[in-house]
């Protein structure tokens, strides 16, 4: 009877993270599999753009900032972590604003903030920037490394591998977006929508949701996350975001070139753009062997169907982006056993 | 794949805001919400307040658990 | 050379699998019965009398943090080693590492912390070592302590026993909580100090209380899951422990939510773990005090493994620390 299960995607990697740390796939009904998406920001931050990261800590005077997440992210040779060991200065910051602290701090060094993110943390970014200009920094930049979700979630609603009957969709970038963008993926290609938070309650009761719509038939976007999710979303973040950057086609790591899937920093704003700042030499990306966190992100195997996982690819030693980032798929199935 | 947790706002300055997580306060900023009052629950990301948020009401997910059970079970009948 | 790695990392010294790795690669090469036990102090006998010894360095960064110091953490930190062995510290070392340019009022200030320290957990620093060392050769001070206690009523080895029941002496997470938010500069403001504190008192309550108590153990670097996991491992028995039983302040707990922190994986440097026979359970956690919770138990199943029961019912595996915790945001 396997193919009757109903297969849900958790597109959001915090999801991910709460199901396993609850326990909450070993309570479910045996009918329900969860599989989860690409809704990592580092996990699908392609090797190419870690690796120009890392290129410009090589530089004197530079002074590296990112979230904690990025630190173990591997690129082609090594990571922000053996990096920062070998003695680039590469600090982690809580919020972006603490990058421009130390841009005034370190008048005589130049400070690049590592941006990673998708709709929720971009505006922060966004903000960031605009409060830069407004203090007159100059040794402040960018590395924009945003992705935007939904055309990485339409790709993955169209395509025909993958077969899931909904999608339980990620809160906080939702706060951000509201429920417009999810109509397409609702409507065009037939894949209920449930948008909701990270309690336990919370992704039950989304999953229950997209039960009852999946059973009567019924195609549409929901809120379950009702307390913090409204259908317009957070305007003013939006119009911020929009008055900084532009959509760029771009790279995820597992799923390819993605059109509009991206952001750059628009012209006004070019003094910020760390990729402009500095032109490195970036080495020949080669991708590990023997990976396949591409059909991981995309929700076509599972870890355990990986020859690497928990051998060669660990947390600590990660060979691909899902075991990387501690939401990442492969890193929650190796630290809660799933 | 974003971290955001619930905080009230305590006192707001200019387009900054002291908010309590529950015993822990921390400066943010206001930067892409601006429409916030003292008193106010906000979701804060990355030192940022992102969205307003209410008051999560208790529920118990055994129960909810069971109820998704029961939806699967009427449907097949 | 371990595994893969050619140099040493930090992440050799987390308290987590990594850095088991490489104490049992030093602990080979120079292995004895008494060392082989892998206690956190050793045991031996000198004539009739059984005596437990320990030593301990500490390069905390900053120097001074809510609720401690270097000074307070040097003593503690070895007064608790000797006590988890069941034994009455008496004596320690004190020895300095300085980089050059410190300040004598902060070395003051460490003294004095060192002296009040010693004077509160009952032992005598007697004998001392300071040596100087040129900028960037050390950061600020470094200290080490060595400790001897006597063994009075009887020993705790480092294997539990099928049915043990798990208490824990107060709420987890506080030291490593205060120390990042000092150290990274985040800029959160509470009232969350370390718990650095000496034990020696509450484990000689817990000692007269029962005589059934086969482990004890400090949870400091990695946390409260990488000590459970350690006896599970040592014992080769199962532990279930109870994540609703678990006590985290809420402050605590809020900081770790806000961080993407796990609580179970963060410093403490004033709990302790105790396995005790099930009957002896109320006795001991009445010995120790206030705050004292039943967390879990000893299982004959899942050998070598602790699983954690969670909020919702559901159980799953709690593994020993692999990386350290970074602050995040995804």
């Amino acid at each position: 009877m396997k193919e009757d299960k109903i297969k849900l995607m958790e597109v959001c990697g915090t999801h991910t993270m709460a199901i396993a740390r609850a326990g909450i796939k070993k309570l479910l009904p045996s009918e329900i599999e969860l599989i989860s998406g690409p809704g990592c920001p580092v996990c699908v931050t392609s090797q190419a753009d870690i690796d120009r990261a890392i290129e410009i800590s090589r530089i004197d005077n530079v002074i590296i900032t990112t979230f904690g997440d990025m630190m173990r992210v591997p690129g082609t040779k090594t990571s922000f972590e053996d990096m920062k060991r070998d003695g680039a200065d590469i600090r982690v910051v809580y919020s972006p604003l603490d990058a421009l602290t130390i841009s005034e701090d370190n008048p005589q060094k130049r400070v690049v903030f590592m941006g990673v993110g998708f709709e929720t943390t971009s505006p922060t970014v966004a903000a960031t920037i605009i409060e830069a200009r407004k203090r007159g920094l100059r040794n402040f930049f960018v590395l924009s490394n945003f992705k935007v979700l939904f055309p990485a979630l339409e790709a993955l609603a169209g395509s025909s591998k993958l077969k899931v009957d909904g999608f339980i969709c990620p809160g906080h970038v939702s706060v951000v977006t509201g429920t417009i963008p999810y109509a397409k993926i609702a409507s065009h290609y037939k894949k209920p929508c449930v948008i909701t938070g990270f309690d336990e309650i919370d992704i039950v009761k989304g999953i229950k949701r997209l039960v009852e719509q999946i059973k009567s038939h019924r195609c549409t976007t929901e809120i379950e996350y009702r307390r913090a999710v409204t259908e317009d979303g957070n305007i003013e973040a939006r119009r911020v975001l929009d008055s900084v950057f532009d959509v760029k086609d771009s790279h995820w790591r597992g799923l390819g070139m993605i059109k509009e899937s991206g952001l750059k920093l628009k012209n006004k704003y070019r003094q910020f753009d760390a990729e402009k700042e500095f032109k490195v030499k970036l080495p020949k990306a080669i991708l590990p062997k023997g990976c396949i966190c591409g059909e991981v992100l995309q929700g076509i195997k599972g870890p355990r169907d990986c020859k690497l996982f928990g051998k060669v690819c660990t947390p600590r030693k990660p060979v691909g982006p899902c075991m990387v980032s501690s939401e990442g798929t492969c890193a929650a199935y190796y630290r809660y056993g799933e | 794949m974003c971290l955001a947790v619930p905080a009230k706002v305590k006192s707001i300055e200019k387009n900054m805001a002291v908010v309590d997580f529950g015993g822990v306060y921390k400066r943010i900023s206001l930067g892409i919400l601006s429409d916030v009052k003292q008193n106010d629950y906000v979701l804060v990301h990355a030192g940022f307040a992102i969205g307003k948020v209410k008051q999560k009401e208790a529920e118990d997910t055994l129960k909810v658990l069971k109820e998704l059970k029961d939806v699967l079970k009427d449907e097949r009948r | 050379m371990i595994g893969i790695d050619k140099n040493i990392t930090l992440a050799y010294g987390n308290g987590g699998r990594l850095m088991h790795e490489l104490i049992d690669m030093l602990r080979s090469k120079f292995s004895n019965k008494i060392l082989n036990e892998l206690s956190d102090a050793a045991e031996f006998k000198v004539n009739s009398t059984r005596l437990a010894f320990s030593t301990d360095s500490f390069v905390v960064k900053p120097l001074f943090f809510p609720g401690g110091d270097i000074g307070k953490l040097a003593v503690c930190g070895t007064v608790n080693d000797i006590s988890m062995k069941g034994a009455t510290p008496l004596f320690i070392s004190l020895a300095f590492i300085i980089e050059e340019g410190l300040e004598f009022s902060i070395l003051e200030r460490i003294t004095s912390s060192i002296k009040q320290s010693a004077a509160k957990a009952g032992v005598l620093v007697v004998t001392g070592d300071v040596k100087v060392v040129e900028k960037g050769a050390a950061d600020k001070i470094f200290i080490n302590t060595a400790g001897i206690g006597v063994i009075k009523k009887y020993s705790l080895g480092t294997k539990a026993k099928p049915d043990d029941v798990i208490i824990i002496n107060g709420p987890i997470a506080e030291h490593g909580m205060a120390i990042l938010n000092a150290r990274e500069n985040l800029g959160f403001l509470s009232t969350i100090k370390s718990d650095c504190r000496n034990l020696n008192f509450e484990v000689k309550r817990c000692l007269k209380a029962s005589k059934n108590i086969s482990v004890m153990r400090d949870p400091t670097r990695g946390g409260l899951a990488t000590s459970l996991n350690e006896i599970a491992y040592s014992s080769n028995l199962g532990i279930e422990v109870y994540e609703k039983s678990i006590p985290v302040r809420a402050n605590v707990r809020k900081l770790c939510d806000v961080l993407g922190f796990d609580p179970m994986y963060v410093a403490n440097e004033g709990k302790f773990i105790c396995f005790v026979k099930e009957k002896d359970a109320m006795k001991v956690k009445h010995a120790i005090g206030k705050g004292t919770r039943i967390i879990g138990k000893v299982t004959s199943s899942h050998k070598g493994e602790v699983y954690l029961k969670t909020q919702i019912g559901a159980s799953r595996i709690l593994p020993m620390l692999e990386a350290d915790q970074l602050p995040r945001i995804c």
